[in-house]
């Protein structure tokens, strides 16, 4: 074993452990933490992996954006966490059940799983070796030149998404007195305003 | 990208950059007040689409090292769902604009969704083909749900899109084990490399694709959302759901079987034969129960996967034949029902209920005479298309060395025809009550007439298709 096993050990026991408490502990703001720390270790199995960019995203995107945007939303969200964690208990007992039985089934599948004779070679071929050049260059290589369609495609999807967030969610209300800027620095003081002198005792 | 990369993606680039453009155009020229300009740009954009395809596509091109093959087979599915959706624009416009659901973002939607298609049928790689898949269902989920103030749409939206990613999960898991054994995520490379047999690692990661894929298709025992999804949703949008995506959907699974998975038939033509036989019989028994026309329809749609598969498990270029022409007909044969259910209202208020077209046939003779046609067509009663579509898939079935399993299909047809009638029965010999009204906007009529001439001519030469679907059956299987 070396420092190198011994890391990845940690940082696999870690991870798994994290995704674990994620499921079950009680107070959800707990969970997002436990996220970050599945993240992290994730991360450092890239790392060990020679996977470098992919993990400096993993914090910078996940951690840094996804799991904080996270922590906003499950403590602005007002959700009775422990209503929630009451149904699932009533039906612990059964998805258990179902779960044991996939996982029997998957770890079948997965022991008599090969590898056909060529998929190394295929493997190896979509990128160039480690050594010859680092992983950003490479990746670039590959999502903007490569996978350009899927990388095109990948923005669409993107788009729809957006598309339908705002066709579902935006509602244009009559009669409400909007903000416009424009409309109020371009205000002219001299047609705003007018003076009266009102001579004492009589009315406008 | 190479011109002949673009030349290849050509129809989807197309489409794509018409899309982004009728968004801002939509957005900045003055929001739904554009949107029957709209609609009728993108259907004629589809039927222009459609015909170039049709008329000059040739040969046999791979653009993006492999990932997008256009070929015969591609160049039919893509008319066919070109076609499909630009009738479902045109006949449904009437409908958006009445009750007020005419948002500009819906031709914008159904051209990305059509995007995602064209992809989905052309893809020669299964990144590819996940792409075109996710960007077709995430358009249809936000349809889905596009009437907001509607709880049953709303409900049908978060169904469709939960079990939607709950299924694109799977297809994800399945797609992981597959290239775990190949190393390669490129159909031909998969080919390539089950020379030596398929081991049980990846007859799992083939089953769960096709699991995922048979949710996308609505085959039983993967249809739960179908019936639910399918009343709840606006009826423009069931009708675009009982069409377009069908085919892409349907043709996916050819391509992926057939270009991935060819050597090996034996391993996914059971899975497929009893997908076909629990949804056909399923199909047809559960719709007997139902009250609701859209409901049913659901059943029917089930019930019709059904049969298109018994045309995939036969295995054949000849099954793979019969399954394009049964989509083909199947999708006219919706077009022409959903312009009439479109048309279903009472007191101002648009209805689905099948009670309503109680002596229908007293108010409104040609439309009954129509809709007669085409329930008879969808029952697969022999003058009408609808029969044809079953002689063919059966057939193939039964060439195949399937009797069995077209016995079955022989069988639920005969009982699925009960619920067809039962609509035929009402509208003529039903009980004497006050019949639904059908307000019919001009394109809808024009659909629904031409629709029932086609189911009741197309008995000369099925309009030409089946050597066409011949070609293009030739080409994906070798």
């Amino acid at each position: 074993m070396t420092v190198v096993d011994y890391a990845f050990y940690a940082f696999a026991v870690v991870t798994v452990a994290a995704g674990l408490m994620v499921t079950i502990s009680r107070n959800p703001v707990h969970s997002v933490l436990w996220l970050i720390l599945a993240f992290l270790s994730s991360a450092g199995l890239f790392v060990l992996l020679g996977a470098e960019f992919v993990a400096m995203l993993l914090i910078i995107v996940y951690v840094g954006a996804v799991a904080v945007l996270f922590l906003f939303v499950v403590m602005m969200l007002d959700v009775d966490f422990a209503a929630l964690k009451g149904e699932i208990a009533r039906y612990l007992p059964l998805s258990l059940l179902i779960g044991i039985v996939l996982l029997m089934q998957l770890s079948l599948g997965i022991g008599a799983w090969i590898q056909a004779d060529g998929a190394l070679g295929l493997r190896q071929a979509v990128t160039p070796a480690v050594d010859q050049m680092e992983n950003t260059r490479a990746l670039g290589l590959l999502i903007y030149d490569q996978y350009l369609l899927l990388f095109q495609l990948a923005g669409l999807i993107l788009l729809v998404a957006m598309v339908g967030a705002i066709l579902l969610t935006l509602r244009h209300r009559e009669g409400i007195k909007r903000q416009n800027v424009l409309h109020q620095m371009w205000r002219d003081p001299a047609k705003a305003m007018e003076l009266k002198d009102i001579k004492p005792g009589q009315g406008l | 990208m190479t011109a002949n990369d673009f030349n290849t993606i050509l129809p989807e680039f197309v489409l794509a950059a018409f899309a982004l453009g009728a968004l801002m155009f939509g957005a900045y020229g003055g929001k739904d007040k554009v949107a029957p300009t709209l609609v009728w740009a993108t259907s004629g954009l589809f039927i222009a689409l459609a015909l170039f395809i049709g008329l000059t596509g040739t040969g046999d091109r791979t653009a993006f090292g492999g990932m997008m093959v256009d070929d015969a087979f591609a160049r039919f599915a893509k008319v066919v769902i070109l076609t499909a959706a630009a009738a479902i624009l045109l006949m449904t416009q009437d409908y958006m604009q009445r009750w007020a659901l005419l948002h500009f973002e819906w031709p914008v939607l159904v051209t990305l969704s059509v995007v995602g298609m064209c992809v989905m049928v052309s893809s020669g790689d299964l990144m590819a083909l996940y792409m075109g898949l996710e960007l077709q269902s995430l358009a249809l989920y936000v349809l889905a749900a596009m009437r907001r103030d509607s709880a049953k749409s709303s409900e049908a939206g978060l169904k469709y899109f939960v079990l939607g990613a709950l299924s694109s999960g799977l297809f994800l898991y399945g797609a992981s084990l597959a290239y775990g054994f190949s190393g390669a995520t490129g159909f031909a490379a998969i080919l390539s490399t089950l020379g030596q047999g398929a081991p049980v690692g990846l007859i799992i990661g083939l089953v769960f694709m096709l699991s995922a894929l048979a949710f996308k298709v609505s085959a039983a025992p993967f249809h739960m959302w179908t019936p639910d999804v399918y009343e709840g949703s606006p009826t423009p949008i069931t009708a675009l759901f009982a069409t377009a995506p069908k085919v892409a959907a349907m043709c996916l699974i050819a391509r992926l079987l057939h270009d991935a998975f060819g050597p090996i038939p034996g391993q996914w033509g059971q899975v497929l034969a009893a997908l076909a036989v629990v949804s056909m019989f399923l199909g047809a028994i559960a719709a007997i129960g139902q009250r609701n026309i859209k409901r049913m329809m659901a059943y029917s749609s089930i019930a019709h996967m059904g049969y298109a598969l018994v045309g995939l498990a036969s295995g054949t270029a000849e099954g793979v034949q019969a399954m394009l022409i049964y989509m083909a007909i199947y999708v006219t044969m919706n077009v022409g029902t959903f312009s009439f259910i479109l048309s279903m209202e009472r007191d101002g208020k648009p209805i689905s209920d099948i009670q309503s077209l109680n002596m229908f046939s007293k108010k409104e003779p040609l439309k009954a005479l129509a809709l007669l046609i085409l329930m008879f067509s969808l029952a697969g009663v022999p003058p009408m298309l609808g029969f044809f579509g079953k002689f063919y898939v059966l057939k193939a079935a039964v060439d195949a060395g399937l009797v069995w399993l077209a016995l079955a299909g022989a069988v639920a047809s005969v009982i699925g025809a009960y619920y067809y009638l039962r609509i035929v029965f009402l509208i003529y010999f039903g009980k004497e009550s006050e019949p639904a009204d059908s307000t019919m906007a001009p394109v809808q009529w024009a659909v629904m007439v031409a629709v029932s001439a086609i189911m009741l001519f197309g008995i000369v030469n099925l309009f030409g298709i089946e050597p066409v679907a011949a070609v293009a059956a030739q080409a994906l299987v070798q």
